[in-house]
């Protein structure tokens, strides 16, 4: 690996794709630590705190970057130049971020493509007045001007769907410490394999305060959504009939969701073990369901009323499913 | 010969605003428009989706106003099951709900609107960020931003377990309660909340109010548009951000409507042009006339600006002097011009502090009922709340399994969609004339929307700065005459 420790300060980008803008707040929430990184690096590309300048990346030499942090799926065509052109001028890349990492929730468009978006978005939504049947193009023309707009594709792709990976900083939005841990370790050089997940390799229940109260052999008679039950806050949320992600979900999450109360829903993936969190969940879930018969287990299965959505919240684009059958969608 | 100015500021939220400006022969500007690049589609993929998972769900439409979308959410799902929070599980919301207003309106006036009046409008780009407001107002002061926005975002993460994308709101109630050790270790904080609010009016009032040349561009005609405003008030028509009707004020400043967040569809449209991602909200009883201002135009604006309009005074002391005080220095209402917006978010900043520290004096707030269990069958539901940037709009349909089967979204920023162009326009011919576009009168001309804080901009309101611009000038042939860079 070419050495990105030399004389100058390391190079540093942050671009966002598909996202919300949480994993640049993740940046702004390091507080006073955010001067730390920004003395230890030169920061030369950063949309939402400096000069844009696309041309000046282009400009310079490929593999200039130390490290390019970029958060978001991808699901437009302008978000896939800028991800292909940073993979070129950087040493680094790191997809930032559940949705950079999996996909993340607007990766559960990928039960429709942009035909339905657009008729949902454009024409059926309740308070859509558009008589004329207006959809957003590619190209329009506004008194005799030419404007443009970027193409929406069918499907959100995770960011090494579209260009090479080689570290992925998990969580949505990433836990401070990970985000620390992470810059500290390239500024150091103290780097993991390429293709880490760069997140303790262990499952959320094993960092979890309720952990203790998961009884030996855990077993679920009936299934119970949240806002059904008033939720113990030191039980552990499986042991309370409330699916908790925790199991098959990647821990160094802080249990932040946990300590307000509310059960996993798998933000973090996988650990380095699984390939597919949601069949993994699936797997052992079935196996602490207590069931007598056939028809005991279809009436279990059957209360779970979301299984790909809940299963799949975070990690549908990422998964071996990526997405509906094109053809299947109406 | 035909000109084009682009100004891309590659921000955030549904995508990257990008600002066209159109010059005509005389290098004249003929038209300007904001485009927003990007979609994602949320209304579609709810379908399907538990609707008591939609407060976890939405709160990624945006990382900077997440509890805004997760609160809109959590009263659309209270609607959909006909069940009301607990008075406890009420005050706890509102109390997360005005800290979370207070630390983004504050946030935005250091780091984002400030920088134009306490640097200066026509400063160098370079230090034209939170660092020349440093700069300019001191180191301390920069370390005491940091710090009230880290102890109010602790409230946050304590009760809702992340403030980016909280977890807490339930039908019927919150996950977690309040003990009696942080509700004093808050009360502390919210108390330093109204100290910051009111210090950070002091320097709007010495930075700007104090400066001749700075009082006369916020009431010039270059900033101001007319129009109706929209905004939630509480029982005495005050202005009220998490729960109330919603008023509708006509540019001359009389009642229009006032409707339930229900019946919202009777008044609120959303009309769509090809050119851009966003729909643009109108008045459906005056109709979409274009981008015009006017009491025949339904274009109407929310945020700040337009809640102060809509509402009769504030409901707390402090916020309710500063409130007279901008009515009787901007000669009465409604207010007009679009950069009071950065006034008027600061007197919000300050309700949003006072209600905090009401809230947590009342020791009812560490009270354990927290849930009420919803016993009928979801339905339907809306729940609307004021975003810092608007009125936010949440409206889901479900199956009788709770299952979402319609949503509606109308996302706080749009609200100000059409106004924004308006804006931008206006202040484009103003200040762009005869060809001349120098770096700081496209710094004017950009002005003319930062007062709304666009989410597409919640990115820029992160960290030093400005919405970062390319700006390409080209001829009619689309060559490239000139570029800058701010």
């Amino acid at each position: 690996m070419v050495s990105i420790m030399s004389n100058a300060k390391p190079k540093v980008a942050f671009y966002w794709c598909a996202s919300c803008g949480g994993c640049e707040e993740s940046i702004v929430d390091l507080a006073e630590d955010i001067l730390k990184v920004v003395a230890a690096v030169d920061i030369v590309f950063w949309p939402v705190a400096l000069d844009f300048k696309k041309k000046d990346v282009e400009a310079m030499p490929d593999k200039s970057i130390a490290v390019s942090f970029i958060n978001g799926g991808i699901r437009m065509s302008e978000q896939e130049e800028m991800a292909h052109l940073l993979r070129r001028k950087s040493q680094i890349v790191v997809a930032h971020g559940a949705c950079a990492h999996l996909g993340g929730i607007p990766g559960l468009a990928n039960f429709w493509n942009k035909s339905t978006i657009f008729r949902t978005v454009y024409h059926a939504t309740a308070s859509t007045d558009n008589p004329k049947g207006t959809e957003p193009q590619p190209k329009t023309s506004l008194d005799g001007y030419e404007l443009t707009l970027p193409e929406f594709w069918d499907t959100v792709h995770p960011l090494d769907d579209i260009i090479d990976v080689d570290y992925y900083l998990p969580g949505c939005a990433p836990h401070r410490d990970l985000i620390i841990n992470a810059v500290t370790a390239i500024l150091e050089g103290k780097l993991p394999p390429k293709g880490s997940v760069l997140a303790p390799n262990k499952s959320c229940c094993d960092d979890c305060e309720r952990n203790d109260s998961k009884p030996d052999k855990l077993q679920i008679k009936e299934i119970k959504r949240p806002h059904e039950v008033l939720l113990d806050p030191k039980t552990c949320f499986l042991a309370q009939g409330v699916i908790c992600m925790g199991p098959a979900t990647r821990g160094g999450c802080g249990e932040r969701c946990i300590n307000g109360n509310m059960p996993c829903r798998g933000c973090m993936g996988p650990t380095d073990q699984v390939y597919d969190q949601g069949a993994k969940f699936l797997s052992a879930f079935a196996s602490i369901l207590d069931a007598n018969d056939e028809k005991d287990v279809e009436r279990l299965v059957d209360s779970i009323v979301d299984p790909a959505g809940t299963f799949y919240r975070f990690s549908l684009p990422s998964s071996i499913l990526k997405r509906k059958k094109l053809e299947a969608v109406k | 010969m035909t000109q084009r100015i682009t100004i891309d500021p590659i921000t955030r939220l549904e995508g990257h605003g990008k600002i066209e400006i159109f010059l005509d022969e005389h290098g004249n500007v003929e038209r300007a428009i904001l485009q927003v690049p990007e979609l994602r589609g949320f209304e579609q993929f709810a379908i399907g989706r538990p609707v008591e998972e939609m407060p976890r769900i939405t709160p990624r439409i945006c990382g900077v106003c997440p509890t805004a979308h997760h609160m809109a959410a959590t009263k659309a799902v209270d609607a959909v099951f006909h069940v009301e929070p607990t008075p406890t599980a009420r005050k706890l919301r509102e109390l997360i709900y005005n800290a979370f207003f207070m630390e983004d309106h504050t946030l935005h006036f250091f780091f984002l609107g400030g920088p134009d009046f306490v640097v200066g409008p026509q400063a160098p780009a370079a230090e034209r960020n939170i660092l020349g407001v440093i700069g300019k107002v001191g180191v301390e002061i920069g370390g005491r931003v940091i710090r009230i926005r880290e102890d109010v975002r602790e409230i946050m993460n304590y009760l809702c377990g992340k403030a980016i994308h909280p977890v807490c709101g339930l039908p019927g109630g919150v996950a977690k309660g309040l003990d009696e050790e942080h509700r004093l270790k808050f009360l502390e904080t919210a108390k330093a909340a109204v100290e910051f609010a009111e210090f950070a009016l002091q320097i709007f009032d010495d930075v700007v109010l104090k400066n001749k040349a700075y009082v006369e561009i916020v009431v010039g005609e270059a900033y101001k548009i007319k129009t109706y405003y929209m905004g939630m008030v509480n029982g005495r028509n005050q202005v009220e951000f998490y729960d109330g009707d919603l008023r509708v004020v006509d540019p001359d400043g009389r009642e229009f409507a006032k409707f339930k967040p229900a019946d919202y569809l009777e008044h609120i449209a959303e009309h769509v042009e090809p050119w851009t991602y966003v729909k643009f909200p109108f008045l459906k009883k005056v109709g979409w006339k274009g981008f015009v201002e006017g009491n025949d135009s339904g274009v109407y604006r929310v945020a700040p600006l337009a809640r102060l309009n809509a509402a009769d005074g504030m409901q707390t002391p402090r916020a309710q002097k500063h409130y007279e005080r901008m009515y009787a220095t901007l000669g009465g209402k409604p207010v007009h011009n679009t950069l009071a917006f950065h006034w008027a978010r600061l007197i919000e900043a300050l309700q949003a502090a006072e209600r905090m520290v009401e809230l947590l004096e009342d020791k009812d707030i560490t009270n354990p009922d927290i849930r009420r269990i919803p016993t009928q069958t979801p339905t339907e539901g809306v729940g609307i709340v004021e975003a810092p940037r608007g009125v936010l709009i949440h409206h889901y349909k479900t199956d009788e399994r709770g299952l979402i089967t319609n949503a509606n979204l109308i996302v706080a920023t749009i609200g100000n969609a059409a106004a924004i162009n308006m804006s931008i326009e206006k202040a484009a011919k103003a200040f762009i004339k005869g060809g001349q576009i120098s770096e700081g009168l496209l710094n004017m001309a950009e002005m003319a929307f930062r007062p709304y804080d666009p989410c597409h901009g919640c990115g820029t309101h992160a960290l030093p700065g400005n919405a970062p611009l390319i700006i390409s000038i080209r001829g009619h042939r689309g060559e490239l005459l000139r570029q800058l860079h701010r």
